[in-house]
């Protein structure tokens, strides 16, 4: 009786400051050759405008789906997805939607500028009026002094970064993260993991964040989204009680360690 | 051993390792830039030896030397006939690269369209040049036309074939990227893939160089009276070996200058690092 009053306050956002993606009873099916298999299976989630949810679970438990469905890339087999009150492609074309690669995903061919420049661009905006905004952005993110140097010239810390930019260069409402730190150095992760939680603040955007660490997931969302796999649906929806101010050392803290122990059981019970 | 003994010995050790790692560049791009022209020095040296030591006769291969003779006595009958064939090979490479580079960009945008008439393309390739050669100088006679039709379709099937793999092998992400940032297929047309086709582009555009100047030679000896093709048959049939090898090591200067001209612009074009077939 405990356990299910305190699962039906996580399903809840925790801000009530209106619904920002709504899944309903949402299934994925993808066709190969002869057969198909179930990516996500009956999902059904409420996010917050505002709220940082992370998504974390084993590889095959339809994380990347689950952004690539709220960003209207695929379509789902069965039940509904609604971002800000509108189906996602109607959002992405309002340009509601930034998304975040795993690696970065850059043109070699443009500087760091130029690449922040590209949804400008693309949008038939006037460029050279907004070309301020963009140096603006390159600026926030740490890389004004760069802003001329092509993507080989970066670090991988630097290059996502820029992608970073560029996916917040157009104000959207919601950015979604598919495991976009992966890839880098412990050191280069953990910094970007404060920079995120201070660009979250500033700019009160609604992040959903893909990632398969524990420590990431728990450090960065208000809630913590555990998916199983084989078919990929929730397992669990985790409150993060830290504090709001929070900086890296709360991983010392009993509480942090407590959590991600939890996590960690969730994730080794298996499917 | 005081401290500053051993910074002074650490310090002097360290100067001396940096003036053996200079020598050695030094050495290096030395060997890098002289041990080539050794090796024509030798293939020259080795080209007289048997010339000379076994007493061929000029009418057979002319000495190094007589080569030398014929380059500047004949100059103006050698640049005479060079110029048609650069006209032609640098026409038809023309043609032929932008002929290709629109027919893939069609095909791109066509899937139905690619499947129609690539199977054409790979039929058309498929015949000898040496056999397209007289269907088009009958077609359109004994002029410029002809010759540089050749160079071009020597040039068009490389280049499309290249330039199909390069604007369809954008990185996935990349492709995912322009969808969520609504880019339209123009747009992800010039704004991606044709960026992603350039450093294929010009990976055929470099092979494609020497085989226009084949081409255009080639067609010479079919139906000519001009052009260094027409110069070597002419050579040939006069037993002047002199001419002959002069008219080939013209074509030869030609191929490589071309070339040396397509490197240079991919390396001010291509500033980034690019994976590409070589």
């Amino acid at each position: 009786m405990e356990k299910d009053s305190r699962d039906r306050a996580a399903t809840a956002p925790p801000v009530d400051a209106g619904s920002c993606i709504r899944c309903s009873d949402v299934s994925v099916d993808f066709f190969k050759g002869e057969g198909s298999f179930t990516a996500i299976e009956h999902l059904t989630l409420d996010v917050a405008k505002g709220e940082f949810l992370t998504l974390l679970g084993p590889s095959g438990c339809g994380k990347s789906t689950l952004l690539r469905l709220v960003a209207g890339l695929i379509q789902p087999s069965d039940g509904f997805v609604e971002v800000l009150g509108t189906t996602p492609a109607t959002a992405r074309r309002r340009r509601n939607i930034g998304f975040v690669f795993q690696d970065a995903a850059l043109l070699p061919w443009r500087t760091a500028l130029e690449n922040v420049a590209l949804p400008i661009e693309v949008s038939h905006e006037a460029v050279h009026e907004r070309m301020r905004r963009c140096e603006e952005m390159l600026e926030f993110m740490g890389l004004g002094a760069r802003r001329h140097a092509y993507p080989h010239e970066l670090s991988g810390g630097m290059r996502q970064r820029v992608s970073i930019a560029r996916a917040l260069v157009s104000s959207p409402k919601i950015l979604l993260m598919d495991e976009p730190f992966a890839a880098l150095d412990e050191i280069t992760r953990d910094r970007l993991n404060e920079e995120l939680r201070r660009i979250w603040k500033e700019t009160g955007v609604t992040i959903l964040f893909v990632t398969h660490g524990v420590d990431e997931a728990a450090y960065l969302g208000q809630r913590v989204l555990m998916l199983a796999a084989n078919p990929g649906r929730i397992k669990e929806i985790v409150p993060v009680n830290l504090a709001q101010d929070r900086t890296l050392r709360v991983r010392e803290t009993r509480e942090f360690i407590q959590l991600a122990a939890h996590l960690r059981n969730l994730m080794g019970e298996g499917s | 051993m005081s401290s500053t003994s051993r910074q002074e010995f650490g310090h002097l050790s360290r100067a001396t390792a940096l003036k053996a790692y200079l020598a050695r560049r030094r050495q290096d791009r030395i060997e890098t830039y002289a041990l080539p022209f050794l090796g024509i020095a030798t293939l020259l040296f080795a080209w007289w030896a048997v010339v000379a030591g076994f007493h061929v006769r000029p009418f057979i291969a002319p000495s190094p030397f007589l080569v030398v003779r014929t380059l500047i006595t004949n100059r103006g009958l050698l640049l005479d006939n060079l110029i048609p064939t650069a006209v032609e090979a640098v026409g038809g490479f023309l043609i032929g690269n932008l002929a290709a580079i629109a027919v893939a960009i069609l095909f791109v945008s066509s899937k139905p369209l690619q499947k129609i008439f690539f199977p054409v393309a790979v039929i058309l390739n498929s015949i000898p040049v040496v056999a397209k050669a007289p269907i088009l100088i009958l077609i359109m006679g004994s002029g410029l036309a002809p010759k540089t039709t050749i160079a071009a379709f020597v040039c068009f099937f490389p280049t499309l074939v290249n330039m199909l793999e390069g604007l369809s092998s954008v990185d996935p992400q990349v492709m995912e990227l322009m969808q969520i940032i609504s880019a339209s297929r123009t747009q992800i047309l010039f704004k991606v893939r044709f960026y992603n086709s350039l450093p294929y582009l010009f990976s055929s555009m470099r092979i494609a160089a020497s085989m226009s100047v084949i081409g255009a030679v080639v067609g010479e000896w079919i139906g000519s009276t001009k052009g260094i093709g027409a110069l070597i048959l002419q050579a040939t049939y006069a037993f002047d070996t002199g001419l002959l090898y002069s008219a080939i090591l013209m074509s030869t200067l030609l191929a490589g200058a071309f070339f040396v001209v397509i490197a240079y612009f991919e390396k001010i074009t291509i500033v980034w690092p690019a994976e590409a077939p070589h």
